[in-house]
């Protein structure tokens, strides 16, 4: 099963002097157990298109499939459909509001209808996936955190509801090197234990490179492309069109490349471009150094 | 004489009550006329706060903090002080005070009293400095981040300062925003002389640098340029931070027994390196 | 959708009302105002009718954005017509139930209601063609005199401004905040009262924390900028008179004699 956005338009403030279709004939499929990243500049229609997925924003046309089930309708099977959708917004620590860490947590497990023991798992179960200590943290207010604590709060608040599908909005915006790779680690992790759907709202074609199994690159509303990042990365030029970046990888081969060096252009992570560099370095010997460079 | 000048700074929040803590401890560091400066730190490692001490925002608990000779703990020269360095800070939304954007970078000119056709006519400057004369009358509201934070940085300018204090201007922005603001700054560097100092977490930003000063806990841990610093990838991770794209594929190429230098920080340094080795 | 408001919005533009002086504008607003109120007969609201559609045209902005503005008051407008309608004694026209629809409340009806639009559509044109700054500024002239009492004239000026920056970023935050905790599970707005307010906390913590960090980091940044307070402050936008402003001033007056002339003499 997967969430499958069937051409849906959206029009912002119709009928107004700022009406704007922000989003145009969009049609993706977000393919399940796997992770799925969404690109494009800021106003791109990203945002509006992730606030599709759980029913945030209803589509002006078109409709929005989750596992097979409209989302936009009124019954309970449309509303479960809309709540296996987890969505973390983007500096989600600026939404906390619990005296504690525990009920801040716990606020979305309780709407949902839970008992106490199951809250009480449930943010065990996310405290221990953000690596927040239970003991330490959870009596804590979460105002007293540090603003990676509270970042990591924050998300907590949206893994503790179990969602089938994550959908994260540019999580380690703001956060220092460190902060990010952990984080993304942790979001790694909790992807291949609980085989859940991830989308990520990222920039970073670096992160996309590394992480993702899929892309979808948005721009002025519309689906520039989709793919592997593979397939992808290679058209740099709609990539410049879209106001992004190829991973800096790629960047360094592609001038090794133009510099002479026989090494293959779709190279897209670190260690690739390590094995393709040493092996044209050898080979290179082998050919007794005589190239222009 | 350096243009900013601090000797064995401390800052303590929240001094004498129960919660206080060193914020930074015994910082000493100079900073010359027309240099570009990077400082790096993970959140937490007290950047912030130092950088609030060279605009007078902040006050040293002990310690001095020079600028252009002037003390900022001396109140008498505040003004002088704030009007030869300016601040942009992180978050773009929340420093932009006008509704029109001429009128935001007229500001801090209006503040120290400058004849109205002699801000009109830095405004006129700042807007050129920055490339945003055609947004002189739009609204905040409607720019993108990498605009708004280059109107932040015209409002600097427009009260000819001398030096920029950048404190993550990059941090929300997208790949584009980021670009924008970084070739804006280094600009400015480089054709007016305007000293800078660029807090971030982007590597790649530090590159560009001629100096980096790596802070941890309150205190300078590293300070050299940039291929000095990024030299110790391990070094780097261990304080949190990280080393650029092109230092990390070096180090991990002369790890496979490749001959590469390792002062290598970017990527037209990496490529030259490669095609020299035979 | 929560952004979509006018209020305060200026449309930048190069007509006689947008350089105009602001000080002139508002005081010449006032007397129109005064006027609407004091020469009430059918002539005058005539005159103010078409001197309001003049002041359309020449501001150049669209007659829609002026009725966009009027629109809000729409069901005010309507309550009052119709309150008129049937409270004012006089010659019957018709009996609805126990209330009489009478000529006289027809006719009142009708000018009060045209009144207030009078008065909504003139007042938003002055906040459609001067900046927010330049609005505040004149204000803050205008109350000075007031300054020697202690009536805090720059203060205030420097209060409205910033408000008025920061009424569509605050506007964006609520509204992602609502649809956060909406993603959450909560229900906004349902149930009864009492749920209903509770409901209300997931967003009003957030908001006003977010709202004191922006203050928090807001005041920084004007201190940073050498802010401090009204004292040796100067203008860019230094307000002076200019002979359009004198005309507009003389013709002001000159409109008031005659709506003064037409109202005691017809």
């Amino acid at each position: 099963m997967s969430i499958e956005v069937k051409k849906i338009s959206y029009i912002y403030m119709p009928k107004s002097p700022y009406e704007r279709l922000a989003l145009d004939d969009v049609a993706i499929t977000i393919p399940e157990g796997k992770i799925t990243a969404i690109a494009g500049h800021t106003g791109s229609g990203k945002s509006t298109l992730i606030q599709h997925l759980n029913g945030l924003i209803s589509p002006s046309q078109g409709c929005v499939l989750v596992d097979g089930v409209d989302i936009s309708g009124k019954g309970k099977e449309a509303r479960e459909a809309r709540r296996s959708v987890g969505m973390v917004f983007q500096y989600p620590e600026h939404q906390l509001f619990e005296e504690t860490v525990e009920q801040d947590i716990a606020f979305g497990p309780k709407n949902y209808g839970l008992t106490s023991e199951e809250v009480q798992e449930r943010v065990r179960f996310a405290m221990d996936f953000v690596q927040l200590d239970y003991e330490e943290y959870s009596q804590r207010s979460p105002f007293q955190l540090s603003g990676g604590q509270m970042r990591r709060v924050a998300i907590a608040g949206v893994v503790a509801l179990r969602p089938k599908y994550l959908v994260l909005d540019e999580p380690t915006a703001g956060l220092d090197p460190k902060g990010r790779e952990e984080l993304m680690q942790r979001i790694l992790k909790l992807h291949r234990q609980e085989k859940n759907t991830i989308v990520l709202v990222s920039h970073s074609m670096d992160d996309i490179a590394r992480f993702a199994d899929n892309v979808v690159i948005m721009n002025r509303g519309r689906v520039l492309m989709e793919g592997t990042p593979r397939e992808v990365f290679v058209r740099e030029d709609f990539i410049r069109q879209a106001g992004l970046e190829v991973p800096q990888i790629t960047n360094i081969v592609k001038a090794l490349k133009s510099g002479g060096m026989d090494i293959p252009s779709d190279i897209y992570t670190m260690d690739e471009a390590v094995e393709a560099i040493v092996r044209a370095m050898r080979g290179k010997n082998r050919a007794g150094g005589a190239e222009r460079c | 004489m350096a243009f900013i000048e601090c000797m064995g700074l401390c800052h303590d929040y929240n001094a004498g009550m129960e919660n206080e803590y060193r914020a930074l401890d015994n910082v000493s560091l100079m900073v010359e006329k027309g240099e570009f400066v990077t400082i790096l730190g993970t959140n937490g490692s007290g950047k912030s706060t130092l950088a609030k001490h060279f605009n007078a925002l902040l006050q040293p608990t002990r310690g001095r903090c020079l600028v252009d000779g002037m003390d900022t703990a001396d109140e008498a020269r505040l003004w002088d002080i704030r009007s030869r360095v300016g601040m942009v800070f992180q978050n773009p939304d929340n420093q932009i005070i006008a509704a029109i954007v001429e009128d935001d970078i007229g500001f801090g000119p209006e503040n120290i009293g400058m004849e109205p056709h002699e801000i009109r006519r830095r405004v006129t400057a700042a807007l050129k400095a920055v490339n945003m004369e055609e947004f002189r009358h739009f609204a905040p509201h409607l720019l993108s981040g990498g605009q708004k934070q280059r109107v932040a940085i015209a409002g600097a300018l427009a009260m000819n300062t001398e030096c920029l204090v950048l404190d993550e201007p990059t941090a929300m922005l997208d790949p584009a925003g980021r670009r924008e603001v970084i070739d804006t700054v280094c600009r400015l560097n480089r054709e007016q002389g305007i000293t800078v100092i660029n807090i971030t977490h982007f590597m790649e930003e530090a590159a560009l640098s001629d100096r980096v000063i790596v802070m941890n806990r309150g205190s300078i841990m590293k300070e050299g340029s940039p291929e000095e610093i990024f030299q110790d990838i391990d070094g780097m991770r261990q304080l949190g931070l990280d080393v650029p794209v092109a230092t990390e594929l070096a180090y991990k190429l002369s790890r496979k027994g490749l001959q590469l230098d390792r002062a290598i920080i970017n990527q037209e340094a990496l490529v030259e390196a490669l095609c020299r080795l035979k | 959708m929560l952004t979509d408001i006018t209020l305060g919005q200026y449309f930048p533009g190069n007509s006689l009302l947008h350089r105009m002086d602001a000080r002139v504008k508002i005081v010449l607003l006032f007397f129109y105002i005064v006027g609407i109120f004091l020469f009430d007969n059918s002539w005058c609201y005539l005159l103010n009718t078409l001197l309001a559609f003049l002041l359309v045209g020449v501001s150049r902005i669209s007659p829609r954005v002026v009725l966009k503005a009027i629109k809000p008051l729409w069901w005010i407008l309507l309550l009052t017509f119709i309150i008129q309608l049937f409270s004012v004694p006089g010659e019957v026209l018709m009996k609805v139930w126990i209330f009489d629809l009478t000529y006289e409340g027809l006719e009142k009806g009708f000018f009060i209601s045209l009144r207030l639009i009078l008065l909504i559509g003139v007042s938003s044109l002055l906040m459609f063609t001067t900046s927010p700054l330049m609005l505040t500024d004149a204000l803050e002239a205008l109350f000075k005199p007031l300054k020697r009492v202690g009536f805090p004239a720059h203060e205030l000026a420097m209060m409205m401004t910033i408000a008025l920056r920061f009424i569509p970023t605050l506007m964006e935050e609520t509204d992602k905040i609502i649809k956060a905790q909406k993603s959450r599970g909560s229900d906004i707005g349902e149930g009864n009262l009492i749920t209903k307010a509770k409901s209300m906390i997931p967003i009003l913590v957030p908001l006003f924390i977010s709202a004191f960090r922006r203050a928090d980091e807001l005041a920084m940044a004007m201190e940073a900028r050498s802010y401090r307070g009204g004292e040796g402050r100067t203008r860019m936008k230094a307000m002076r008179m200019h002979k359009s402003d004198g005309w507009a001033i003389g013709s002001m007056a000159v409109y008031l004699a005659v709506c003064g002339a037409v109202y005691w003499l017809l």
